[in-house]
């Protein structure tokens, strides 16, 4: 969407630049045009330089359409177009001009390939050539470019520019802009360095920090720059300190939250009703299928409304994962009741059999699931990172957790699962069908696992093994919290996360989980019931 | 634990049973040359084995197109070792003492081949190992037709540094031998290139892997040291999507920290959007884009076995096409199939290879091949951006580490040895 509307105001400018320059602009760009598909990568990056350098703001839909990868040789003229498939053809079209040139056969044109460094360049010539845009976006979005590229051709454009600019946020990432350049200019005198190092120690981020690191350790650099340079890193970085401890903590709750939403639907199986469900994690893997069949479906009949296909998918996990556990649970796990050995080696076993009908039905590979647009990306809180994936899927999991509190202590369905787990010959003796409410609690608990499988699905692979990645965690959080205690679930798995990621900048991924397990034992070995036991008569039953 | 293994002993042994029953069992068995194939088909390495039994099959059945071998039709031995590595070994002495097949393609991972090794050798079987591996192993009864360290990662490497400019290094894996024994290779190669040890960033995480914030965010903090910065990864399996997803998510650009992979192919971005990774490398032998009749054919050929368009082709297939067509010269070159013949006569033999070129054999039991390094594009494919001018030879025994670089291995007469020391003029160094 964000290309299109770049793509969209380049082609505007094209128009505006034309109007001014008349048309000898663009013929002087036609033979840098050609240039671009001629020679491999360095013919198209000395083309690339050559645009830049011509400063015509009519080349930058050529080169969007170049990063893009639309951009295609015309054999045999050899002559640099526009394609883009249309049904089995490609539509052609002039780069300079917009001019239709007809429809072609795939094989008629060649595709000009680019590599990362060219995609560079590309990204700095088109910021150089924007920074005059009527748009304050891709003005913002230039300056940005030019921060990085850190050009020196583009400074007395940017010098033009900032002068021009009315809008503040614009003009402070013109004036960064300004700085890095100056920085990195062999050129420019040592005061207007100095004061570069100030106005980006206002700034004050990681990128900055990169900057000044690389030149506060250049040893060809004067020792004045150095040292000013020096102490701005030491200010960054000592702020940089509490915001990295606040990173670490939000990454433990977002791992805890994962946790969390794996071990729930266990927390009521094994928790509330005393199944062990060996196939709780193919109960996760379930749901993540099911969301990938939504999205299928989502793809085939409307693509425009992807962005619902998790909302969908939701009710649809749920309902499959819970019909599959009602099943087991009529079947098999029925008959079992009271012997846990025997139900833990049945359920294991139906936990290979699922993962390799799944197989069979699937094929062992991975399977895409797409992520909707509100999921993808990042935004900055303070100094902290936050990707919009991890803050639904914390969201989410606090969410199911609530609604499940809500359904075990509100709602009647609720009374009777927990007056039939507390004492199962009473609740008899009221009425109650007992082996009815157990095969609803179990359909409950499998049916949640059902939704941790969507949320998953975005974090993880969906594959057949996804379950067997969370079944050993979700028992861990659920016997470290107390078993029958859902509260407890909530505080293990949100402390395990935490635990474990504030020990793994230190210890490294792998011993820091083997602490966290030794923690555990040691843990279990003090209190044996867990963070919150159940007291009273409850126990003994 | 002890529990688990038997209830998974006996899930396999049952899968085991229906494998050998869906294999062609035909009648005129006494006319055939059976070709056992030891890839898993469930458990964990099913996402990355089963392709390649689907590919095997393939051959053999092109193979028994154009009339078997010697005269006689092949027939395939299909087993599953389930992913379990005691349990390849068992497989492989069915294999060679029950079903008496000429000779095995399979294995993935290390351990495996470590598995099945001490079985081939005892039985004098053979075994074509069709992965990248970590090398430090030459045997006279596998062939290697995978790359070697460096016939994949120091040519990655090197194109970094040139390219790129790449002057700061993260080298991140799966914890367990091959990305260790690798990262150790490049560790060593790279300050011998003059990298100071402050510059390399070594990084390990357990098997399947899954949350990647905090070493994602570390790895963009090493980055940010003011020089420019690569990933290596020896990631393996199934932890490289939620990786690649995250990078993806901290909006970590190819442009700013590249990340060249060693076990992303193909089929591995299948799974994922692979939007945000444009750009990011990885370092094979063959990729599907490769431009070139045989290729074109070997796809097309793939395609409509397998019934599927959208299917795609990888790496460790074009080893097993290799591999294979190596041991049909071979047993045509010494008219039998023995074990000991077919070892002296595929030596030498040269085969044309995928990418418009030919491999050959070495006495190493390592093959030539060419190293592509190619950058992901939107469609999943990878765009090659770098070809080394000629062909490389597996080195067996790396020159980067201190106690292998003075032994070789050459199976050919008289030497017949698989770790000679240059220095001390003897047989039997390292690996024996």
């Amino acid at each position: 969407m964000n290309s299109l509307i770049r793509l969209l105001a380049g082609l505007c400018l094209l128009l505006a630049a034309q109007g001014a320059a008349g048309p000898a602009g663009a013929a002087d760009l036609a033979p840098l045009v050609r240039m671009l598909g001629a020679g491999g990568f360095d013919g198209t990056e000395r083309a690339v330089a050559g645009m830049a350098e011509a400063g015509e703001p009519a080349a930058v839909p050529v080169l969007e359409a170049l990063l893009a990868g639309d951009l295609h040789v015309r054999k045999p003229e050899g002559d640099v177009v526009v394609a883009r498939r249309q049904g089995a053809e490609m539509a052609l079209t002039d780069p300079l001009s917009g001019a239709s040139l007809g429809t072609a056969a795939p094989a008629v044109v060649d595709k000009i390939r680019i590599n990362n460094s060219l995609r560079r360049s590309i990204r700095a010539a088109i910021g150089s050539l924007t920074l005059m845009s009527p748009d304050p976006r891709i003005r913002l979005n230039a300056a940005h470019a030019v921060f990085k590229s850190r050009d020196a051709a583009a400074l007395e454009t940017l010098d033009t520019a900032l002068g021009r600019e009315t809008d503040a946020s614009v003009k402070q990432a013109m004036a960064e802009a300004r700085a890095s350049v100056i920085l990195a200019s062999a050129s420019a005198p040592e005061e207007q360095k100095l004061a570069a190092i100030d106005t980006l120690g206002e700034r004050g981020d990681r990128e900055v920090l990169s900057l000044l690191t690389g030149l506060s350790r250049d040893a060809a650099a004067p020792a004045a720059l150095k040292q000013r340079a020096a102490s701005v890193v030491t200010d960054i970085e000592q702020r940089m300190l509490f915001w990295d401890a606040l990173q670490n903590l939000w990454y433990g709750l977002s791992l805890g939250s994962v946790l969390l939403l794996a071990a729930i639907g266990l927390a009521v199986t094994f928790g509330v009703m005393g199944v062990i469900n060996m196939a709780h994690g193919e109960m996760v893997m379930l749901g993540a299928y099911s969301t990938f069949v939504v999205q299928e479906v989502f793809r085939a009949y409307a693509p425009q409304a992807f962005d619902l296909s998790l909302l969908v998918a939701l009710p649809v996990a749920f309902a499959v994962a819970a019909g599959v556990g009602l099943a087991i649970e009529w079947t098999v796990i029925r008959k079992l009741y009271g012997r846990p050995l025997e139900t833990l080696l049945a359920t294991w076993g139906i936990s290979l059999a699922l993962q390799q009908a799944v197989r069979s039905i699937f094929g062992p590979n991975n399977r895409e699931v797409g992520a909707p647009s509100w999921m993808s990306g990042a935004f900055e809180l303070g100094g902290l990172s936050i990707t919009y994936g991890r803050l639904w899927i914390v969201v989410f999991s606090l969410a199911v957790f609530a609604l499940l509190v809500v359904a075990l202590r509100r709602t009647w369905f609720g009374l009777t699962i927990r007056a039939v787990t507390q004492n199962r010959p009473m609740a008899a003796a009221m009425g109650m069908r007992t082996p009815r409410v157990d095969a609803m609690a179990f359909a409950l608990g499998s049916g949640v696992a059902g939704l941790a499988g969507v949320a998953l699905s975005q974090i993880d692979n969906v594959s057949p093994n996804l379950g067997q990645a969370y079944i050993i965690d979700s028992f861990m959080v659920v016997v470290f919290g107390g078993v029958g205690n859902i509260w407890g679930t909530l505080v293990g798995a949100l402390a395990l996360g935490t635990v474990n990621k504030l020990l793994e900048p230190y210890a490294g991924a792998v011993l820091g989980k083997i602490f966290v397990l030794v923690l555990i034992i040691l843990f279990i070995q003090r209190r044996p019931r867990g963070l919150f036991a159940l007291r009273g008569r409850a126990v003994e039953a | 634990m002890f529990l688990k293994d038997r209830v998974l002993a006996f899930a396999s042994g049952a899968a085991l049973s229906a494998a050998i029953l869906a294999a062609p069992m035909a009648a005129q068995a006494q006319e055939t040359i059976k070709v056992g194939i030891l890839h898993s088909l469930s458990g964990t390495m099913a996402i990355s084995e089963t392709t390649l039994k689907d590919a095997m099959l393939m051959l053999i059945e092109e193979q028994n197109k154009k009339g078997g071998v010697l005269g006689k039709k092949l027939e395939a031995v299909v087993v599953d070792p389930a992913s379990n590595w005691p349990l390849f070994a068992e497989k492989a002495r069915d294999l060679l003492t029950k079903d008496k097949v000429a000779a095995v393609f399979g294995c993935w991972t290390s351990v495996s081949r470590k598995s099945v090794l001490p079985v081939f050798e005892e039985m004098n079987g053979l075994l074509f190992y069709p992965v990248q591996y970590e090398g430090e192993e030459s045997s006279r009864n596998v062939f290697y037709t995978g790359a070697a360290p460096n016939q994949q990662a120091i040519p990655a490497v090197d194109y970094l540094a040139e390219k790129e400019k790449v002057q700061r290094w993260v080298l991140a894996g799966t914890d367990y031998v091959y990305p260790r024994t690798t990262n150790k290779i490049l560790e060593t190669y790279l300050k011998s290139k003059g990298v100071k040890a402050e510059d390399i960033m070594i990084n390990y995480t357990p098997f399947g892997h899954s949350d990647w914030q905090s070493i994602v965010a570390d790895i963009k903090k090493f980055g940010m040291a003011g020089k420019k910065t690569a990933v290596v990864s020896t990631i393996n399996g199934d932890a490289n999507v939620p990786f690649y997803k995250e990078l993806g998510n901290q909006g970590i650009k190819a442009e700013d920290i590249p990340v060249v992979a060693f076990s992303v192919g193909e089929e591995e971005l299948a799974g994922i959007d692979t939007k945000p990774l444009v750009g990011h490398l990885a370092a094979w032998n063959y990729f599907m884009s490769v431009e070139d009749p045989v290729n074109s054919a070997f796809i097309k050929q793939w395609k409509s076995f397998i019934k599927d368009e959208k299917r795609v082709t990888n790496d460790p297939m074009e080893a097993h096409y290799i591999g294979f067509n190596m041991w049909v010269k071979a047993v045509e070159k010494a008219g039998t199939t023995a074990p000991d013949a077919v070892i002296d006569a595929i030596v030498g033999v040269t085969v044309p290879n995928l990418t418009g070129g030919y491999s050959a054999m070495m006495p190493n039991h390592h093959i030539t091949k060419p190293v592509l390094i190619g950058e992901i594009q939107e469609d999943g494919q990878f765009e090659i951006v770098s070809k080394t001018p000629g062909l490389v030879v597996g080195d067996e025994w790396s020159d980067f580490l201190p106690d292998s670089k003075d032994l070789i291995s050459d199976w050919r007469a008289p030497m017949g040895c698989g770790n000679f020391n240059v220095k001390t003029g003897k047989c039997g160094g390292k690996g024996a």
